[in-house]
């Protein structure tokens, strides 16, 4: 379209004479959703940096917390990130088969953290030592607790994915699924990484 | 009532007839007239048989711009509810004097001061606000639509949820009587023992879930949703404020869940959080409760100040002074906003230093601001001003302002703010910034975008009776309140024993009646320009000769916005393609790729309300039935993959045609 006469400068084009189709946000949206629930784990991290030597004359981190349990808890959700891993190496193949193995893998490693963090919890509860004892566990059980609470969603989600493969196979929908739950998961390592050693390594040193 | 009590208790939890307002008349003459107006409302929606029109034309639409108008609307008729408390306080604290204790008992005055602050901030400013982003920013970016269409409808659908809560405890029980922070230890349940602070909780959470999704919802689409040659720099004012406020509400509105939860757990669980006792810190809460609380001043009114950039540059007819300075005031105010928290709580003893910290950064915050006000001044200065009502409103706005914000700078001086604290001096102060800035700005913008949002003009009569009498009773209701914050009064009491405080009170009671024929006036701006609509007609789609994309399309849009996207070479996009002579393209149109109406948003918005309200009266069974069908129906959305479909190249001729003609008939 040529400008009328007497227009200030050579032509200009005002608009895009095809259908544009602007880059899918998903990807960006969920970041900086995992961003916003990032804020929320940092503030039970400062209630815990605030609240988790309020013992109240109760049980301490260092008399409660089983070093061993955690690491073996540790392993096995480190794990998952691996093989999370591998799942999304066969989706970028377009291996349908392989990455369900490799999604059963990764689900069935956060339902055996889900297990032990369930059983310290409960073993907790029964000394005693439940989440009205003290400040202390207070947060602990609240920081530990919305933690095992995400895995349980992200471990949900992965069933749902699952069926949902299952039915439409690898398409370009489910692939961008797939990797929104990718970060999730690996996000969720990132933060049990800070749980573990600022919570359990930290809690108990002298 | 069933005669099993552990099976009542089981359905209906701690929820008793007791729990209805039969013996307080106020409340139940209140709730008369809106039972009165509900039905009459629900009523003539059946006879014009319009629920269908509505559920498929609004209800379930994912179009940016109906969303747009429906948080407009929703922080309209809550402002109605805040304002009704506003005037019951006046009121009371106007009379409450010596032997005459008022006609508001202490429990009910604390619940409605609760109630004003939540209503005003939660469901007026923020739907307003959020509102106003959702109808312009992709319209001035020239996009379709937003990045996440569902998400936005049913982030919409939640803040209602939320706003319904709020309504449902003037009937069912009562509202927080905490202050609308609802600090603890107040707040825990040993001092609140009823469902007040529940209601609070419940419904701030729900609604916060809405504001995020919303928050993030709009950052992807302007990050991602930009016309092709818009560049960050090129962005129009309003889409930068909108972009730091989203990133704001992103990174504060989290932290608000962080501490409703704790607080939550605290009154559920029995933790110890904020107790006082077995170690809690309730400073903790006053901490982290401004940590989102300081930033979200900065969400309410920066997009404010970027209304105020459009319409000053468009009244002002030049471009905007200091474009570039703007913006990067806005970043710095989005970044210095997070380092202010402490000022709200100067007193609590953190120490000199830490207050110095406070005080001078809350002082720096002022220089962003000020630099935003000369901005505005010089694009005036050797402009063609023309004083339309918004321009009115931005006048208004820049004296009003710049008065609050010199109160705040005084606020902000720790030695001061140890006798101003609490006093009615914050009060006045931070209604001066908030009705002076949010409020004024936003209807400014109203007045600026009503034609392109429904294709006709307000009516400028009354919306200038609305304008003075706003500012007029703003200056009466509050002025006195810096007078008595300044004798020492405090805020929040709902009786006074010395007789000479009464004339200020008076005064301010004689502002909010003023505001009242301001809001008045402007229901009757909608109504008579409602009637004379055909008179007001905007054909052009431009009726103000703006300067942003916006204005390029007709009035209201077509669903698509723009047959075709458009091309940005600077800022100013609509303005400089008017002095390029530009032509609309009249053939050529391909399909254009939409998304689909669902009714999935409101489903689940509704089944978190039944969550929520269950949640509040401990009826557990009704709360865990609710939420497995909430995670049903949400996993069954997910299920279903075709959520768009292609508009026909024929139909967008057939909506462009029906412009061309409407144009060529108003030459």
């Amino acid at each position: 379209m040529l400008p009328m006469a007497g227009a200030p400068t050579q032509p200009l084009e005002f608009h895009v004479t095809s259908e544009t189709h602007p880059p899918n946000g998903t990807l960006l949206g969920f970041w900086v959703y995992l961003m916003s629930d990032c804020l929320v784990f940092a503030c039970l991290f400062a209630a815990y940096g605030v609240l988790g030597r309020q013992f109240a004359g109760g049980p301490t981190a260092a008399e409660v917390l089983e070093i061993p349990t955690v690491a073996l808890n540790t392993a096995l959700l480190l794990l998952s990130s691996i093989t999370y891993g591998f799942a999304v190496l066969e989706m970028q193949r377009d291996r349908q088969s392989p990455m369900l193995g490799w999604l059963v893998v990764t689900g069935l490693l956060g339902l055996g953290f889900l297990t032990i963090e369930l059983r310290e919890f409960a073993h907790l509860i029964s000394i005693g030592a439940g989440p009205q004892r003290s400040a202390f566990l207070s947060s602990f059980f609240t920081l530990v607790g919305t933690h095992g609470l995400h895995v349980t969603t992200g471990i949900l989600w992965m069933i749902v994915l699952i069926i949902q493969v299952l039915k439409k196979g690898l398409i370009t929908a489910n692939k961008r699924r797939l990797m929104c739950l990718s970060m999730f998961w690996h996000f969720l390592d990132v933060v049990w990484v800070g749980v573990f050693s600022f919570v359990y390594l930290m809690g108990v040193l002298p | 009532m069933l005669a099993h009590p552990d099976l009542t208790k089981l359905i209906f939890g701690r929820l008793t007839l007791e729990a209805l307002p039969l013996h307080v008349p106020i409340v139940l003459g209140t709730f008369a007239v809106v039972a009165l107006g509900g039905l009459v409302l629900v009523g003539a929606l059946t006879y014009f048989k319009l629920w269908g029109y509505l559920w498929r034309e609004w209800f379930t639409s994912i179009d940016h711009k109906r969303i747009g108008i429906m948080y407009m609307i929703l922080g309209f008729v809550m402002l109605l509810r805040g304002f009704a408390d506003a005037v019951m306080m006046r009121a009371q604290q106007a009379i409450s004097f010596g032997d005459n204790m008022g006609y508001l008992p202490p429990e009910h005055y604390d619940q409605i001061f609760t109630a004003h602050g939540v209503i005003m901030i939660f469901f007026v400013a923020m739907p307003m606000v959020t509102g106003m982003m959702n109808f312009v920013m992709p319209l001035q970016i020239g996009a379709r639509d937003v990045a996440f269409p569902f998400l936005n409808n049913f982030s919409f659908w939640m803040t209602v949820a939320g706003a319904l809560l709020v309504m449902a405890s003037l009937f069912i029980g009562e509202f927080a009587r905490t202050g609308w922070l609802a600090y603890p230890p107040l707040s825990d349940i040993v001092s609140s023992p009823d469902a007040g602070v529940d209601y609070y909780i419940w419904a701030l959470q729900i609604a916060g879930v809405g504001t995020l999704l919303s928050g993030i919802n709009l950052l992807v689409t302007i990050v991602k949703m930009r016309a092709p040659g818009m560049t960050l720099m090129r962005m129009p004012v309003f889409t930068w404020t909108a972009l730091c406020t989203n990133v704001l509400i992103v990174a504060a509105f989290p932290v608000l869940t962080a501490a409703l939860a704790l607080l939550a757990l605290d009154r559920y669980a029995g933790t110890n959080f904020f107790t006082t006792e077995l170690g809690g810190n309730a400073m903790m809460y006053v901490n982290l409760i401004w940590i989102w609380g300081h930033p979200e001043v900065y969400i309410l009114v920066l997009p404010v100040f970027g209304i105020f950039s459009e319409v000053t540059a468009t009244f002002s007819r030049k471009p905007l002074f200091g474009y570039t300075s703007m913006v990067y005031a806005s970043v710095v105010i989005t970044v210095l906003s997070y380092l202010v928290w402490l000022h709200h709580f100067f007193t609590m003893g953190s120490g000199a230093s830490v207050n110095s910290f406070f005080g001078i950064t809350t002082m720096i915050i002022s220089i962003p601001t000020g630099a935003k006000i000369f901005n505005w001044l010089f694009t005036m200065y050797r402009g063609r001003v023309e004083f339309e009502v918004p321009m009115m409103w931005t006048v208004a706005f820049m004296v009003t302002f710049v008065i609050g914000g010199m109160t705040g700078v005084l606020l902000a001086v720790p030695p001061a703010d140890f006798s101003l604290h609490n006093s009615l001096f914050l009060i006045a102060h931070f209604h001066n910034v908030i009705i002076g800035g949010v409020v004024f700005g936003l209807f400014a913008g109203i007045y600026y975008w009503f034609p392109k949002a429904f294709g006709f003009r307000l009516e400028p009569f009354w919306g200038k009776c609305a304008f003075w009498f706003w500012v007029v009773g703003f200056y009466f209701a509050f002025m006195p309140l810096y007078m008595l914050g300044l004798m020492g009064v405090t805020r929040r009491l709902s009786h006074f024993n010395d007789p000479a405080l009464q004339i200020w009170f008076v005064a301010a009671a004689f502002g909010a009646f003023l505001i009242l024929l301001g809001i008045g006036s402007q229901i009757m701006q909608f109504a008579v320009s409602f009637k004379n609509r055909e008179a007001l007609r905007d054909v052009t789609g431009d009726p103000w000769n703006g300067r942003t994309l916006e204005w390029s399309t007709s009035s209201p849009p077509p669903k698509y916005n723009f047959a075709f996207t458009p091309l940005v070479h600077d800022h100013d996009a609509w303005w400089m393609m008017k002095k390029h002579r530009y032509q609309r393209p009249l053939d050529g149109f391909v399909p254009i790729h939409m998304p689909s109406n669902t009714g999935a948003g409101i489903i689940l918005a509704g089944l978190s309300f039944v969550f929520g309200f269950a949640m509040i009266w401990y009826m557990w069974l009704l709360a865990a039935v609710s939420f497995a069908a909430l995670l049903l129906t949400a996993i069954a959305h997910t299920f279903n993959y075709h959520r768009d479909y292609y508009l026909s190249a024929d139909e967008v001729r057939r909506v462009e045609a029906s412009r061309t003609e409407l144009l060529a008939r108003h030459v």
